[in-house]
């Protein structure tokens, strides 16, 4: 951990403060930044301890009598200063499978679906790849099942796939023993966190989990579809 | 996959830079959840005082069989405690013929499976803290796998709502004919609070419709995907309103059986 001390003035965020300190005393300080307007996900980092955007945290909401700490994201290799490898996740993101549509509704090759069903996927789709909610996420971050666990990020990436009205893909089986969906214990903290406000826990991963109870653990469930194929 | 993830330090327990009141919100959890624990023990070994006039406590309810040495009330289903029921070392009451129910629907419940995970086993003590243990199975193995019963609790907690709406309307019942008495607006509340954090269930809102990705062809299920989802955003709070309050009417039935609180008549 190395002490920098800068002025702070009306209005500035914490990014603000780390290019100050980069144009007056540690040009070398290693930082990714890119839009400064809480979209681009890129200055990720964690601000007194909590996962946060750099951009979008003012020093308005933080008491700077005291030293604030910056630390890059924990759940990943440390690369240099604030930053880290973040790469596993686009390895991940790979293993998913792809969007599969339905034949289209239409002879010119377009589909029909209605607002009302796409909806409940639209907020998945406000994601900016942060990657904040895979950093507070306990299983990667204090267990390290990188290899074992996908991470809130990729559960979310995997709803918006699974419920798409169009897709007729079936990514059950992955969630279930590949992708380690039985990790998440629902602490919700991923939730916290998210700068878009996805309801990360409620609405992608509980419903995902719902949807390995109906295939795996739903003897019931099973009974009444092998009815209903009959 | 990256071989660099050997590089991640693990913090040690509790350890963390969060600068806020971390730990507040678990201890409360554990607090709150203690003392209803070790509240309704005491009120299941009890086996008396669970009745007053039209009223029934809902850690009693549904009364299978009366307790036994108890009177006969209206509440008893089957009549007298049997006599082929064995004899344990510990007294079994009638509460512990019913509380596995609403007992295992709340031990599996998404919210409060997060809730204690985080205040009674520190797994993590909050978002951001280090934790006690290194190893991991979470919910993918045996024993936290059966968590995944949960839905099997939801469908008798919902016959549970039932029973508790039918004790709510029979505590308008009095001895000289209909009336309400603060009982029986504790126990209404009793089962609008419960009704609300049980319709509220996630595995619910995953039943009516939530398993469906087109639900626009399916009006039934979509206007209930969407009610359901309405309660499922408080389900937190309904959660805690309605522990609090199952414990209260419980004691608060206890305490006019007891002779200590006199039950108002309102009309």
């Amino acid at each position: 951990m190395v002490d920098y001390r800068t002025e702070v003035s009306e209005g500035m965020v914490v990014l603000d403060a780390v290019h100050q300190i980069q144009a007056e005393s540690a040009p070398d300080l290693a930082c990714r930044w890119n839009c400064k307007a809480g979209k681009c996900g890129s200055c990720s980092a964690e601000i007194n301890g909590k996962p946060k955007l750099m951009c979008m945290t003012r020093l308005d909401t933080i008491d700077v009598t005291k030293p604030v700490t910056i630390e890059p994201m924990r759940a990943f290799p440390p690369i240099k200063d604030l930053i880290s490898d973040i790469s596993w996740n686009y390895e991940v993101k790979k293993r998913i499978k792809k969007f599969k549509p339905r034949p289209p509704d239409a002879a010119d090759g377009t589909w029909r679906m209605q607002q009302s069903d796409i909806d409940r996927v639209q907020e998945f789709r406000k994601c900016i790849e942060c990657y904040l909610c895979q950093d507070v996420c306990h299983v990667l971050r204090d267990h390290v099942k990188h290899e074992e666990f996908i991470g809130p990020r990729f559960l979310v990436y995997s709803a918006a796939l699974e419920m798409h009205p169009l897709d007729t893909e079936d990514r059950v089986d992955e969630l279930k023993d590949e992708f380690g969906i039985g990790y998440c214990n629902i602490t919700k903290c991923c939730t916290k966190v998210c700068p878009e406000h996805i309801t990360i826990t409620d609405n992608a991963i509980i419903p995902l989990k719902e949807r390995v109870v109906d295939e795996h653990y739903d003897p019931l469930k099973k009974l009444v579809k092998l009815f209903r194929r009959k | 996959m990256a071989s660099n993830l050997v590089q991640i330090t693990r913090r040690g327990f509790g350890e963390t830079m969060r600068k806020d009141g971390w730990w507040w919100q678990s201890l409360a959890v554990f607090l709150g959840f203690s003392a209803f624990i070790v509240y309704s023990t005491w009120a299941a070994f009890q086996g008396a005082h669970y009745t007053f006039g039209p009223y029934l406590s809902p850690m009693y309810s549904p009364l299978i069989w009366e307790a036994a040495g108890q009177p006969l009330s209206t509440h008893s289903w089957l009549g007298a405690w049997p006599s082929w029921m064995p004899n344990l070392p510990l007294p079994i009451t009638p509460a512990f013929l019913i509380l596995w129910a609403p007992g295992g629907f709340r031990f599996t419940c998404y919210y409060y499976r997060g809730a204690y995970y985080k205040a009674f086993w520190a797994d993590p003590p909050a978002c951001a803290v280090g934790e006690p243990r290194h190893e991991y199975r979470g919910e993918k193995k045996f024993p936290l796998i059966l968590q995944n019963i949960h839905r099997y609790f939801l469908y008798v907690a919902i016959a549970f709502i039932g029973i508790l709406a039918y004790d709510a309307i029979a505590a308008t019942q009095f001895k000289d004919g209909f009336g309400i008495g603060v009982g029986t607006i504790v126990l209404t509340i009793n089962v609008i609070l419960l009704g609300s954090y049980t319709f509220g269930c996630h595995s619910l809102r995953h039943l009516v419709g939530g398993g469906c990705d087109v639900l626009s062809d399916k009006p039934v299920r979509r206007g209930l995907w969407n009610w359901v989802s309405k309660l499922n955003k408080r389900h937190m709070l309904f959660a805690w309103m309605s522990l609090f309050w199952v414990g209260f009417s419980d004691f608060y039935v206890r305490m006019c059986s007891m002779g200590i609180f006199t039950d108002y008549r309102i009309f």
